[in-house]
């Protein structure tokens, strides 16, 4: 079958034979399991269980937070023993919240069923049992399987991609999966077809470098309308542009996701989790690992239990920490280090590699760009990693957009063949950091702006309308003056005034009684202020001391004042024995 | 347990700068063989005297801006300067003509402007053409190749070409001469067909010039190998001669007078090959994208020919690669690759839309 060539890539030491030597392992059952609320892209699952509530392989754990979102189960039986934040496997270090479990040691499931014959269940329903089996794409970037897959969601989709590539060197969990059940991710395949309303296409994507794979493939989809298709192995041909690009020869434009035209691309190990989720009935609670690098004896892939320590694996794998020169979650091209062997796998974690010093030595120094161009050259989306790098250091937002600096995928090829060792992949990190922090700082002023724009035009309104109140009442006024001038008396208007006055006019008794309240109320003004100084004597400088002092005299001189204009009314109105007694 | 934390991509091609530099540097020895054995010893001088003040001006240029001596010179950037402008020196050049380019070169055109990486001029080129206008006598004295010396005369010997180049000896009557190119450019008023008669560095030629067509097949032979090694893209190499080709079969008017010769001379003469594969290649100061390259290339081709064909100069490599780095910039802004998932390509000096 016809496949399409991208531009760029590298070749890097493949090193996959390490871990294929022994058939996909287990280990023995961890003490304690770490689950991570956030294991998938989205919103993270909220616990449904308490600490100290006793659980079942496979029961629930947390639930998805809205759609977006995927469901947690118990990978083995016990005891919630800690809902906390714990180290997880995300290169700023940080901590998150995780579920922590205590294995009973019994591995107990839970009742379960899958569906007897998913051909004749709606699609709905099967995305429904996939959201709740939790799965999420375990090729490394975690999407929700689900919302992938609701065909209410997205356009007809006419070619389905099954990722097979695993461009990645040291990588082989896809390439162990397939060779041990190629059958089931066959019905895996055919449960996703039978989804998404019988694709056209169904094509596996997968290198040349996997032959047993694609062998074990083969008698599986005779006649099953599934093409095969390999093609020559190259970095990085499994990111999902380069692998529609290498499939069918279309780009997916800038800014837009394969169902905006037709296409869907899955990996394959999900395709697994997924009929183990439909026809078995079993949540995602486990996954293959590969456990590789010369600082461990074995190299090899383990069915290893969501949650489980990295530290599990490697002592059971014979890790020697002074031969290793750094811990990597994932592979050598776009793995992350780990500081901290305490981290749980997650439903992503498809390799820990533990290079001795030989295999991975500490970068180099950096030397000067020399902008020799290797980097162009290795890009798969061709841009210009140099120009970037050089922008990325000016901080020039405006150049790195016109370079397309957000098409860059971070495979990190370009950093791989940089003769001066740039660590070209963190400078665009940050700059697209930088980037959309300063878009979201505009969306706010821009907002503010508006505000403040529609603000003073309200303003303006309002003013306006007042002035034409103003206008009209004056026009008004005007005619009834001269409507008055040329009919009525002066002699009624001056009573109709006098009139006005008499009916505003308060009674000296209601005066009295307010200059009496506003006299009750200076008095307790000076009683706080007065209390406010009593208080005030211990902790405070003299500064705010002589504050408080001049508090108390404004209060004493306000209630004088009031006293006074008090005495004045009484003396006016000779009033003095109706009122209170003044002291 | 704590390891560290190291961003990705952790692995590492084995390639770096300074492994770069020296395969350049290797590559430019059958040139080298080349010119030695048509021309003697000045070339190899020439070489080993640029290094030595180059590695000096380096170190010193580097301490003085405060960073690691030893880490710097092992890129090995100073030293392929030195060696390309070595040589493009005449043979057996005064000492202080080496001296003075090379410092030139390293002081002013690289470490002045920023170091390895931030020079916008070819360090070598400048070097070059601030020799060729100070010191046009020295700089246009070229040795007559070994098949042309009169009879029972050769090349100096080493002790006395190190004497010509040191103490000012002069060589031998007969040891120096024109270059094909000066000697094509003056002679006006001939037929292409008489000058290749009369001229024996074109009758006993096989291709363009005596000595000088098998220099320039040294280059090609050293570029090619550095071609196959990836150390840079066809397109600025190809570019150039290229439109070198294309400029000399336009003009060519049929072996008149006024002809400024054929195609096989230009392509073959002068430091043509030396300058498509070894002087415009140098990533720092061209064009960065392959398109950019193509137009870089193309604009060195054209300008070298008119230069030689109507300016004063005989040879223009230097200049032309000088006038193309003034461009470089210009032309980057306009010749970005088209970008994966996108219809067009863009220009570097686009705006965001607001």
């Amino acid at each position: 079958m016809k496949t399409w060539v991208t531009p760029g890539g590298v070749h890097p030491p493949e090193n996959k034979q390490q871990s294929l030597t022994l058939p996909i392992g287990n280990l023995p059952l961890p003490d304690k399991l770490v689950i991570p609320l956030s294991q998938h892209i989205g919103a993270p699952a909220v616990p449904c269980v308490e600490v100290g509530k006793k659980v079942l392989k496979g029961q629930k754990i947390a639930e998805a937070a809205g759609s977006v979102s995927v469901p947690l189960h118990a990978p083995t039986s016990g005891t919630i023993t800690a809902i906390e934040h714990r180290p997880i496997a995300h290169s700023s270090g940080m901590l998150a919240p995780c579920i922590e479990i205590t294995s009973d040691g019994r591995d107990k499931w839970q009742k379960y069923e899958g569906f007897e014959d998913y051909e004749n269940a709606t699609p709905a329903a099967l995305v429904k049992a996939i959201s709740e089996a939790g799965i999420a794409g375990m090729g490394g970037a975690g999407f929700p399987s689900a919302v992938k897959l609701n065909p209410g969601f997205h356009h007809p989709i006419d070619t389905l991609i099954i990722n097979a590539t695993e461009c990645e060197p040291y990588i082989t969990a896809d390439d162990s999966v397939i060779r041990e059940r190629a059958a089931e991710i066959v019905t895996g395949i055919g449960i996703l077809s039978h989804m998404l309303g019988r694709p056209h296409n169904i094509l596996i994507g997968i290198e040349d470098n996997k032959p047993e794979a694609i062998a074990a493939l083969e008698p599986h989809v005779a006649e099953s309308g599934i093409s095969v298709v390999s093609f020559p192995t190259k970095y990085p041909s499994g990111g999902e542009k380069q692998l529609i690009y290498i499939l069918t020869g279309k780009e997916l434009p800038s800014n837009q996701i394969p169902a905006d035209i037709g296409m869907l691309c899955i990996n394959i190990g999900t395709t697994y989790a997924i009929k183990r989720a439909i026809v078995n009935g079993e949540p995602l609670i486990s996954r293959v690992t590969t456990m590789t690098g010369e600082a461990c004896g074995i190299n090899r892939n383990y069915e290893t239990l969501i949650g489980t320590p990295v530290s599990h694996l490697l002592t059971h794998s014979d890790f020697d920490q002074d031969a290793c020169s750094r811990l990597i979650m994932g592979g050598p091209m776009m793995g992350f280090s780990l500081t901290d062997t305490d981290v749980p796998v997650v439903k992503t974690t498809n390799c820990i590699l533990a290079p001795s010093h030989q295999e991975i030595p500490d970068n180099q120094p950096v030397q000067p760009c020399i902008r020799c161009g290797l980097c162009a050259e290795a890009c798969p989306a061709s841009l210009l990693p140099q120009q970037l790098y050089w922008y990325s250091q000016a901080q020039d937002h405006d150049r790195l957009e016109a370079h397309n600096l957000f098409d860059c995928i971070e495979c990190g090829a370009c950093s791989y063949v940089c003769p001066s060792n740039i660590p070209l992949v963190q400078h665009y990190r940050h700059s697209k950091g930088q980037i959309n922090k300063a878009r979201a700082d505009k969306v706010k002023s821009d907002q503010a702006r508006q505000r403040f724009e529609f603000h003073q035009q309200r303003i303006e309104r309002a003013e306006k309308e007042k002035e034409q109140k103003r206008a009209a009442r004056r026009n008004a006024a005007e005619k009834a003056q001269t409507k008055t001038a040329a009919s009525g008396s002066a002699a009624d208007i001056i009573a109709a005034a006098q009139a006005r006055a008499a009916a505003k006019k308060v009674s000296p008794e209601q005066q009295q009684a307010k200059l009496e309240r506003s006299i009750a109320g200076a008095e307790m003004r000076v009683q706080m202020a007065k209390e406010k100084l009593a208080e005030a004597d211990v902790n405070q400088t003299d500064e705010q001391k002589n504050a408080l002092i001049a508090a108390v005299e404004t209060a004493k001189q306000k209630l004088e004042q009031a006293k006074a204009r008090l005495a004045e009314h009484v003396k006016q109105h000779d009033l003095a024995d109706n009122g209170e007694k003044v002291d | 347990m704590a390891f560290k934390q190291i961003t990705s991509p952790h692995a590492h091609s084995a390639q770096s700068t300074g492994k770069v530099m020296q395969l350049v540097i290797w590559a430019t020895v059958p040139g080298l063989l080349a010119l030695t054995y048509h021309f003697g010893w000045g070339s190899l001088i020439n070489v080993l005297l640029a290094t030595a003040t180059a590695l000096i001006a380096e170190a010193a240029a580097i301490s003085l801006r405060g960073r690691s001596v030893s880490f710097y010179l092992r890129d090995y950037s100073a030293a392929l300067t030195a060696v390309l402008l070595g040589l493009s020196l005449p043979p057996l050049a005064p000492w202080w003509i080496v001296v003075v380019g090379t410092l030139f070169s390293i002081v002013i055109a690289k470490h002045l402007y920023g170091g390895l990486g931030y020079n916008p001029f070819n360090p070598a080129m400048v070097g070059y053409v601030v020799l060729l206008i100070s010191f046009p006598i020295q700089m246009t004295s070229w040795i007559t190749p070994l098949a042309l010396l009169p009879d029972g005369l050769s090349h100096p010997g080493i002790i006395e070409s190190l004497n010509i180049v040191f103490a000012g000896y002069s060589p031998a009557d007969g040891v120096t001469g024109a270059t094909p190119l000066d000697s094509f450019k003056f002679s006006d008023g001939l037929l292409v067909d008489q000058i290749y008669a009369q001229n024996p560095l074109f009758s006993e030629a096989a291709i363009a010039g005596v000595g000088w067509e098998w220099v320039n097949i040294g280059f090609l032979i050293g570029g090619l190998i550095l071609l196959g090694s990836r150390i840079f893209t066809w397109h600025g190499p190809f570019a150039m001669l290229a439109t070198l080709t294309l400029m000399s079969v336009i003009f060519w008017d049929g072996g008149s007078s006024d002809s400024p010769g054929s195609a096989l001379m230009h392509l073959f003469s002068g430091a043509s090959m030396m300058g498509a594969f070894f002087i415009l290649t140098d990533p720092v100061s061209s064009a960065v994208s392959n398109r950019g390259r193509l137009v870089y290339g193309a604009l060195i081709g054209v300008l070298v020919y008119i230069i030689r064909a109507w300016g004063n100069y005989p040879d223009a490599v230097a200049f032309a690669v000088l006038l193309a780095n003034f461009a470089a910039p210009f032309i980057d802004n306009y010749t970005l690759p088209r970008t994966y998932g996108h219809t067009d390509r863009r220009r570097a000096t686009e705006k965001e839309e607001d």
